[in-house]
């Protein structure tokens, strides 16, 4: 193939091109990084600088300070523990809930009858719902305030990825389960022992956007949980963004009193925020590089079909 | 011998029955916990719609049995000035993030597809697609700092004589940043969809155009674009069904009450009056549900002009 940048055909306008286009997107993603350098610089830089403004994308009188301090903040480790805790137990039970409900729906309506119908009551869920104030509502009487358990069960069933797993076991040939039949199989075994094995890559994409959606979610702490402690780390890390940001206590006049101004002109301890925020979007950053195929190959597979 | 074949024929068929009924259980028992939780939670909450139609009192619980008050709750929400406003935010955000939430994407696709290093078009999809994967929590953390009173866009600003400002807080930029904000954590999502669909275009398309001499322009202009311009179309459409989803994880964490002229969308009004103050969970069910028959109508429109047009189907 090509060698150089160029082919040899090339004219001069289209080097030209070429080397503009290199310019243009090696400048925008860098751009795209920087606001993520300037996080790990502010969480290693000292407190005068952070706080004057000066530090870029280069930390400024370095010090692992905010690191030390977090070292000790159980609150954090707290909330990143619940985090994993409902990403690993989240993703399991929502993969084998999904993986149970798409097997039966990728049937025809011949072998199993009624599963136009329920395929469309799990779908209308997409499009309709309650409301939060219903919502809310309903969780509280079930006892789901305050209960780790609202993490986990409510979003287990997600019609979305359910409906993407159900067309890929439809293209599986139906050959592979009638022999397996005939060996005496069960469907729950043809299941595990077919067609999940053969689903494999759409089953990595589930576990990952599921695993990533659960990492991220933090509404749901904030709303159904009245204890932060049971916060997971991104519910926390709103309280702090909230806790320091002055704007946001602002009363019913509608102005900020003249120390809130000085206050929020004069934010503190960025460091210790931006060294929690970057632990916060380590585990998603370390591993995406590495996965990013699977998130493709979801997206231009099962979330749009042609 | 003729009755024992027929015997046999007739016991086949008996067990194919069997076999399909005792099928029709194993299909429902793994179909049980699925249905369940769609059910209890999904459903469940439908019958929360039946608040919007109450005088409602969280204290007393349950949906049913609050004072009924008909369209009460519809008609004083529409004295709201935070309501009506509310709903000009969201069509003004929206928009803009739908349309460039397209355009933004589409050119990126088109530029990277120029990019003959295999190494540099890996990094760069990589960095435009990073954002989509972390949460609006810590982007709204980030993006807090960088526009902050001494964050780095003001420290630039300065360099070149600007004045500093508070952005987050300013009626003028709010809006602004809110959408190119959306646009920057999305974008990577549709440029991934459309690379996807540049490279599926048959390349003896291209060959043959290059033998005829058509310039690498007229290549782009009368191969690409035509190629892709479904999937562009397609996406336009379904993006439209979330014309009144403005982002309510990214408008909650950056607002505050200094912009909720510009800023407040109908998803951050339900909250705030379902969930604060006088907490009228009532009336953010009035809203809620108004929201989600006209959102359902937009997507039942949308989708029905996608299967026509495209045979788009999700299953």
């Amino acid at each position: 193939m090509k060698k150089g940048l160029f082919d040899k055909k090339d004219t001069t306008s289209r080097k030209v091109f070429v080397i503009c286009n290199y310019i243009f997107l090696g400048l925008l993603a860098l751009i795209c990084i920087a606001p993520f350098a300037h996080l790990l610089a502010l969480s290693f830089s000292g407190d005068e600088f952070t706080s004057a403004g000066t530090v870029g994308i280069i930390p400024k009188g370095f010090t692992l300070d905010a690191y030390m301090l977090l070292a000790g903040k159980k609150e954090f480790f707290k909330a990143f523990g619940i985090s994993v805790l409902r990403t690993v137990i989240g993703t399991a039970f929502a993969l084998l809930v999904i993986i149970l409900t798409a097997y039966p729906l990728s049937k025809s309506n011949k072998v199993f009858k009624g599963r136009t119908t329920i395929a469309w009551i799990l779908a209308f869920t997409m499009w309709f719902g309650g409301g939060l104030a219903a919502t809310y509502v309903l969780y509280d009487t079930l006892g789901l305030i305050d209960n780790f358990l609202v993490y986990i069960i409510p979003g287990a069933c997600d019609v979305w990825f359910t409906i993407m797993l159900m067309n890929f076991f439809r293209k599986i040939p139906k050959e592979l389960e009638e022999a397996a039949m005939i060996d005496g199989c069960s469907q729950l075994q043809i299941l595990f022992k077919i067609y999940v094995p053969l689903s494999i890559p759409s089953i990595v994409t589930i576990v990952l956007f599921t695993a990533v959606g659960q990492w991220n979610s933090w509404f749901d702490g904030i709303i159904f949980m009245n204890d932060p402690a049971n916060y997971p780390l991104q519910s926390y890390l709103y309280t702090l963004i909230i806790a320091s940001d002055p704007s946001k206590m602002v009363g019913a006049s509608g102005q900020l009193t003249p120390d809130q101004l000085e206050a929020l002109k004069n934010i503190g301890s960025k460091n210790l925020q931006s060294a929690q925020i970057f632990l916060g979007m380590l585990p998603v950053t370390v591993i995406y590089p590495f996965v990013q195929k699977y998130f493709i190959k979801g997206i231009t597979l099962g979330g749009v079909k042609e | 011998m003729k009755k024992a074949v027929n015997d046999e024929r007739a016991s086949i068929k008996r067990r194919k029955k069997l076999d399909f009924l005792k099928n029709q259980l194993v299909w429902w028992g793994m179909l049980l916990p699925g249905l369940l939780i769609t059910i209890i939670f999904k459903y469940g909450s439908m019958f929360g719609v039946v608040i919007a139609f109450e005088d409602f009192n969280y204290a007393a619980g349950g949906f049913f049995g609050h004072e009924w008050v008909g369209l009460d709750n519809f008609i004083y929400v529409f004295s709201l000035k935070d309501f009506s406003n509310s709903i000009v935010n969201t069509l003004i955000m929206q928009a803009w993030k739908i349309v460039l939430g397209i355009v933004v994407p589409l050119i990126l696709a088109l530029l990277i597809n120029e990019v003959g290093k295999k190494w540099f078009a890996k990094f760069v999809q990589t960095t435009f697609f990073l954002p989509f994967f972390l949460s609006w929590i810590i982007l709204g953390g980030i993006i807090n700092q960088v526009f902050s009173y001494n964050g780095i866009i003001n420290a630039i600003g300065s360099l070149f004589g600007a004045e500093k400002a508070l952005f987050l807080i300013d009626n003028r930029y709010f809006r602004t940043i809110m959408i190119i904000t959306d646009v920057w954590k999305g974008m990577g999502y549709n440029m991934v969809i459309f690379l996807a669909a540049i490279i599926g275009i048959d390349p003896s398309l291209y060959e043959a155009a290059e033998v005829d001499g058509a310039s690498r322009i007229r290549r782009v202009i009368h191969i690409t674009l035509p190629g892709i311009a479904p999937m562009v179309v397609l996406l336009s459409t379904l993006a439209l069904g979330g014309l009144l989803n403005g982002n309510f994880d990214q408008i909650y964490i950056l607002y505050n009450p200094l912009v909720y002229e510009t800023g407040d969308i109908i998803d951050t009004f339900i909250y705030r009056i379902s969930f604060f103050g006088n907490m009228q969970m009532d009336v953010g069910a009035a809203v809620g549900l108004m929201k989600s028959l006209i959102s359902i109508a937009l997507i039942g429109g949308t989708y029905f002009f996608a299967y026509k047009k495209f045979g788009y189907r999700i299953f």
